[in-house]
């Protein structure tokens, strides 16, 4: 067996082994922080598919995080105060049911990132980056001043939303329930990086004509998985919402979207747990150095820049080795 | 039936223009060798057909479709197939990987091309760029059969590459005309192995075709005015 899925299989048990140590010790906390870990992990596994293997450096992947939180928020908040959502060319009934709320933040944010990806992948290096930012900031100011969804204060759900046969209000059934998402969605992302479409995605980003003389569009394949990224990202910003039982603008801000590059940059860029890792990384040095200091971000600037200075393949580059032919 | 045709083809490097007026058919199943100096443009040719660079008079028809707004994608997919110069590889892919990349439905598969290139099928886990010069030129024909093209077009393909191994492209692309009927469009310098595997011959001069006839005729007199051998 390969280093590396030796330490993906170690990184990938870990969070439920902590779940469920936590659960020993009666610490629902650290179970908590586990499913805060998994969610930030999968939003940074929606964004590794384009921006590791497709290249594509957005500082917008907010937006599609904040799209599935407001699509939770909305959906519930509708559903808390029995008014159905009035959409002008038709109305529909607010919900609590996770899966509905999930297909609707998966849809919501595929076609946000279709409208954005058609404008912005007309572009490339710095101009791509700037316009996904853009559509970040319009996001972001859009929501602060929507005061039917509580504009700069955010929107607060009671009660999280239900899962059929699970007591979602339960730390470690709710992380089980996150943890199994992030698996799945890891597993098709294996599958995707492994299909043809994750080849010649990661050979448009090397060299794109090359890719073009054996009849495939590099515009299109960045779509494609500018598309699924935005989705799960999606998906996770609405699990997000339903851990904290509250969605605001913040969601949007760029800071979110930098967050999840700078899980992907420590974990490594490209590898299918490079997310995973790094997001775990954050939560738990978040969680310890922000004890010792308020000013810890420094402290986390500061290995960032040893990650990119020393270990260019990120913790798993720097423990396994930057062998992945696809990094 | 005539499968590729070129009318008075001119195309131009910003300020710079190198084709002058190129004429040349490909008929469906037959081998066409372009041949021509150094820098005669039969490079040129090759990137206006396959799109990879407008042409700015003259007209490229494939398959009767009129190429001239077709994008090199699309190009690729209407059953345009290249080998480019300098093998260009995916590197950082497998050799299976750069195989699956680029696959399209049809006659060549996996089995197919792994039977033609055996060493292919030896360094199927091997990185691309890891390869020799003529395993990289084996991938590279390997992957534009994937794409299951009805013109198959070889810049330059065996330029650098051991008599051994050239000898072995040289069989495998026989071996391919004959078994599938798939047409050729040849460049390459050496006139002995064209003469073995081409019906006609187009010469270019100075970005002008100034020679069109059976392979056979390409001797003596022709051969030392056009091609300096």
């Amino acid at each position: 067996m390969q280093r590396e899925t030796v330490l993906n299989t170690l990184v990938f048990l870990a969070l439920p082994a902590v779940a469920a140590i936590a659960l020993v010790l009666d610490e629902p906390f650290t179970i908590t922080l586990a499913t805060r870990a998994a969610i930030l992990a999968l939003a940074a596994v929606g964004l590794n598919l384009a921006l590791g293997l497709g290249g594509l450096v957005s500082l917008g992947h907010a937006v599609f995080f904040g799209l599935g939180g407001y699509a939770m928020g909305i959906l519930a908040s509708h559903a808390q105060s029995y008014a159905p959502l009035d959409l002008g060319l038709f109305v529909i009934e607010g919900t609590k049911s996770m899966p509905v709320i999930w297909l609707t933040a998966v849809v919501v944010s595929a076609l946000a990132a279709l409208l954005i990806g058609l404008l912005a992948l007309r572009t490339a290096g710095v101009y791509f980056i700037m316009i996904t930012l853009a559509f970040g900031q319009m996001f972001y100011y859009f929501t602060i001043s929507w005061p039917a969804y509580g504009g700069e204060d955010g929107l607060s759900i009671y009660v999280r939303n239900s899962f059929p046969g699970l007591n979602t209000l339960d730390p470690i059934q709710f992380f089980g329930l996150v943890f199994a998402v992030l698996a799945i969605v890891l597993f098709i992302m294996g599958r995707i990086e492994r299909s043809a479409f994750g080849l010649a995605l990661g050979t448009a980003r090397q060299n794109a004509a090359r890719v073009e003389t054996v009849g495939l569009s590099p515009f299109h394949l960045r779509l494609v998985a500018f598309v699924i990224s935005g989705a799960v990202t999606g998906l996770a910003g609405a699990l997000f919402a339903d851990l904290n039982r509250f969605v605001s603008p913040t969601m949007f801000s760029w800071q979110m979207s930098g967050e999840f590059i700078v899980f992907i940059v420590l974990g490594g860029i490209g590898r299918l747990f490079g997310p995973v890792v790094g997001a775990c990384l954050f939560v738990l040095l978040e969680h310890l150095l922000s004890g010792v200091s308020e000013f810890w971000l420094i402290y986390l600037g500061a290995i960032l820049l040893f990650v990119v200075l020393f270990a260019r393949g990120g913790v798993i580059g720097a423990l396994v080795g930057r062998g992945g032919h696809h990094g | 039936m005539t499968l590729l045709s070129l009318d008075s083809i001119e195309a131009a490097y910003g300020a710079a223009q190198a084709l002058f007026g190129v004429d040349l058919s490909v008929e469906e199943g037959e081998v066409l060798a372009l041949m021509g100096r150094n820098g005669m443009g039969k490079s040129t040719t090759i990137r206006v057909i396959c799109r990879l660079m407008k042409h700015s008079a003259g007209a490229v028809q494939f398959n009767g479709q009129d190429m001239a707004r077709v994008p090199s994608h699309l190009a690729a997919r209407a059953g345009l197939g290249l080998v480019p110069e300098g093998r260009r590889v995916f590197a950082r892919l497998t050799v299976r990987e750069n195989l699956i990349a680029a696959a399209r439905p049809g006659p060549w598969d996996l089995r197919k091309v792994t039977c033609l290139f055996p060493r292919l099928a030896e360094r199927s886990g091997q990185l691309a760029g890891h390869l020799s010069g003529g395993e990289q030129q084996m991938l590279a024909i390997g992957r534009a059969l994937m794409t299951n093209p009805r013109l198959m077009l070889l810049d330059e393909a065996t330029e650098g590459l051991a008599p051994v191994v050239r000898q072995e492209i040289w069989i495998a692309l026989d071996a391919v005309r004959r078994d599938s009927g798939l047409s050729l469009l040849v460049v390459d310098k050496s006139l002995a192995e064209l003469g073995r595997v081409a019906d006609r011959a187009v010469i270019l001069e100075r970005g002008r075709s100034v020679w069109s006839g059976p392979m056979a005729d390409v001797s003596g007199d022709i051969a030392n005015t056009y091609l300096g051998v």
